[in-house]
């Protein structure tokens, strides 16, 4: 029999029969679209088009259309680039890590945070693939393919390219990791149904039939999946990371950054893991499923990758001061007192101080301060690539270039577009997926409801 | 009677029920054709006597593949085909290969495996499973028993078993 330790706080409350699992979980798959959901669907849908103006006149008139020069020759794109890809780490953390962590508690979130993932990194792909200007090219850029410029291949030493490749490769794992968990609650969904949505739910599930063998091997992919995406989610930030690290611009060529980079990816991945989950949790009143014990886990991972981050900031700052160089040197001060100090101090509050805040248990079991400082946290992480990129670049080594970014209409258009597209995703995901793997869910139902621990 | 076709079925509420009654069931003679979960239920194949998956050597093996072509790629492009000089380095830097084999390892281990999940398990699109009961993507798990294969025993002393193992219902399911 499961015994479960008085200890601990259960997973899953409300005394849920697997009944409830199913009905909780299907209803809103089921149901027609509600009003509110309506209305945010449109909304996103909204903003998408809207961003799809500047899309298309950046795409029309040319790169020319953003507010970069000759100085600042990467700022918003790949700081929003590098923004999603952190954001879209977070999904394959909890499904992966804590998977062979064996903790429990991934299995109520695990679901909606890789649908995140997915699509924050669709977002972040596009800019890569938009600032090639003309895209239609790009794959000649960005891929070893034969081609007529006398077959000259991609630069494998360069880490722009191993991006390509370690983004391509965790998008298309992540979303097979993802799509093989949804299989099982795809037959549930068939099994309820009638119709056409039988049909297109049978497709979905591939024909699953629950037998023990194919439960079997599931659990063996699972594993191995897991294992694999482990060292991949880590690999794919380091990577990021690199773009600027293997450079020699003064604020960008040093070895902390893979580390500094991932901590930051999951610690912003996290918040908007929260951001998200805290709204569908209340839409679809999934409260006994995703509780304040998870919630207050999350915000621990968040102290905890905060701090990393908050260490990672101090240590450049000390680094720059001790290799006593100089250009190194004026980077950092011109970070914080030149004319982008505005940027610094805000990410120094959003990210270092207001994370803090969680070491007090009220403010971490609290959801409205919860949801406040997920959304802080990542206007703190937008905010370190910003200066990450801008500030190194705008005053580098000859003092004659030095310029000034602003970003003209098209930029904000385009992280508009990006905008639009992850939520109008994610409500369409939320609308006909169901949010919490419920197969999951069900095989902990005994050992951690609160109906066991009487 | 033809194999395959018709079936008795012992529905359980409660996992530990049920791993308890396959042991019963197997311990009195009884070839039990397969068990539908609505989950994952640890132990199961033990007690089913399954052996383990092999599909971690697929995933080893098509992951060896793509750690080949990954290097094959890169040396023949760089070193072979059109050999650069690129800051300094020799034209197989091969430091600069390592994040590129390990993508493509990843890759297709990841994508090897899952595909042969798929075809192991049967898993497409059009696929149309055999469902002896709704409920098993719900809340019931089901013994299903061939009873052409355990044809040595009645229809009645099969029930019994069932039953007596624990079982909270016993069905008959006859497919085409």
């Amino acid at each position: 029999m499961h015994v479960t330790s008085s200890v601990r706080e259960p997973l899953i409350t409300g005394g849920k029969t697997l009944k409830d699992v199913t009905h909780d979980i299907s209803r809103q798959v089921e149901a027609k679209p509600s009003m509110g959901w309506l209305l945010a669907f449109l909304f996103s849908v909204g903003v998408l088009l809207l961003g799809s103006i500047a899309l298309v006149a950046t795409l029309w008139e040319g790169i020319g259309m953003w507010g970069l020069n000759k100085t600042v020759g990467w700022a918003w794109d790949i700081t929003n680039f590098v923004w999603w890809v952190g954001i879209g780490h977070a999904g394959t953390l909890i499904s992966a890590v804590l998977l062979l962590f064996r903790q429990k508690w991934r299995m109520a979130i695990n679901r909606a945070a890789e649908a995140m993932t997915i699509f924050a990194v669709i977002c972040a792909a596009m800019f890569p693939v938009i600032h090639m200007g003309r895209p239609w090219l790009g794959a000649y850029w960005a891929l070893p393919l034969p081609n007529t410029f006398g077959s000259l291949w991609v630069n494998f030493n360069s880490p722009l390219l191993w991006d390509v490749f370690a983004i391509s490769t965790y998008f298309s794992v992540s979303l097979v990791f993802w799509y093989i968990g949804l299989i099982p609650d795809f037959a549930t969904i068939r099994d309820r149904a009638s119709g056409i949505r039988k049909t297109i739910y049978g497709a979905l599930s591939f024909g699953w039939d629950g037998a023990a063998k194919t439960w079997s091997r599931y659990e063996s992919v699972a594993l191995i999946l897991a294992g694999l995406a482990t060292p991949l989610v880590l690999s794919v930030h380091t990577i990021v990371s690199f773009d600027f690290a293997t450079s020699v611009i003064p604020g960008w060529h040093t070895t902390i950054f893979p580390p500094y980079f991932v901590a930051g990816a999951i610690f912003s991945g996290f918040a908007m893991v929260l951001t998200l989950m805290i709204v569908t949790r209340k839409v679809f009143h999934l409260e006994d499923y995703i509780t304040i014990g998870h919630i207050e886990l999350m915000n621990i991972v968040i102290i905890i990758t905060g701090s990393i981050v908050g260490i990672a900031y101090i240590t450049e700052f000390f680094m720059a001061w001790y290799s006593g160089v100089a250009a190194e040197q004026y980077a950092f001060m011109n970070r914080m007192f030149g004319p982008y100090w505005w940027a610094y101090w805000s990410m120094m509050t959003c990210n270092v101080i207001s994370p803090q805040l969680f070491w007090f248990k009220k403010i971490r079991t609290s959801i409205a301060a919860t949801f406040l400082l997920s959304l802080v946290v990542n206007i703190g992480m937008w905010f370190e690539r910003f200066v990450i990129i801008v500030t190194s670049l705008h005053r580098d080594y000859l003092p004659s270039s030095w310029a000034m970014f602003y970003p003209t209409i098209s930029d904000v258009g385009v992280y508009l577009f990006t905008f639009g597209l992850f939520f109008t995703l994610f409500f369409l995901f939320a609308k006909f997926f169901p949010v919490i793997n419920m197969a999951e869910i069900k095989s902990i139902v005994k050992s951690t409801s609160e109906k066991v621990t009487k | 009677m033809e194999r395959d076709k018709n079936f008795i079925l012992g529905v359980y509420e409660d996992e530990d029920v049920l791993l308890d009654a396959i042991s019963k069931v197997r311990g009195n003679g009884v070839k039990i054709h397969e068990v539908y979960s609505p989950f994952p239920v640890h132990g199961i194949d033990d007690v089913l006597g399954y052996k383990r998956s092999k599909l971690p050597i697929a995933a080893f093996l098509f992951g060896l593949l793509g750690t080949i072509l990954a290097l094959t790629m890169q040396f023949y492009m760089m070193k072979i085909d059109w050999p650069m000089i690129i800051g300094g380095k020799d034209h197989a830097a091969v430091p600069d290969f390592v994040p590129v084999t390990f993508e493509l390892t990843v890759l297709l281990a990841a994508f090897g495996m899952v595909g042969v999940f798929m075809i192991a398990s049967n898993l497409k699109p059009w696929g149309q499973p055999r469902i002896f009961d709704i409920r098993i993507t719900d809340d019931k798990h089901v013994m299903a028993i061939d009873l052409a294969v355990n044809s040595s025993m009645a229809e009645s002393q099969l029930t019994d078993v069932l039953k007596n193992s624990g079982a909270s219902e016993v069905n008959f399911k006859s497919f085409e």
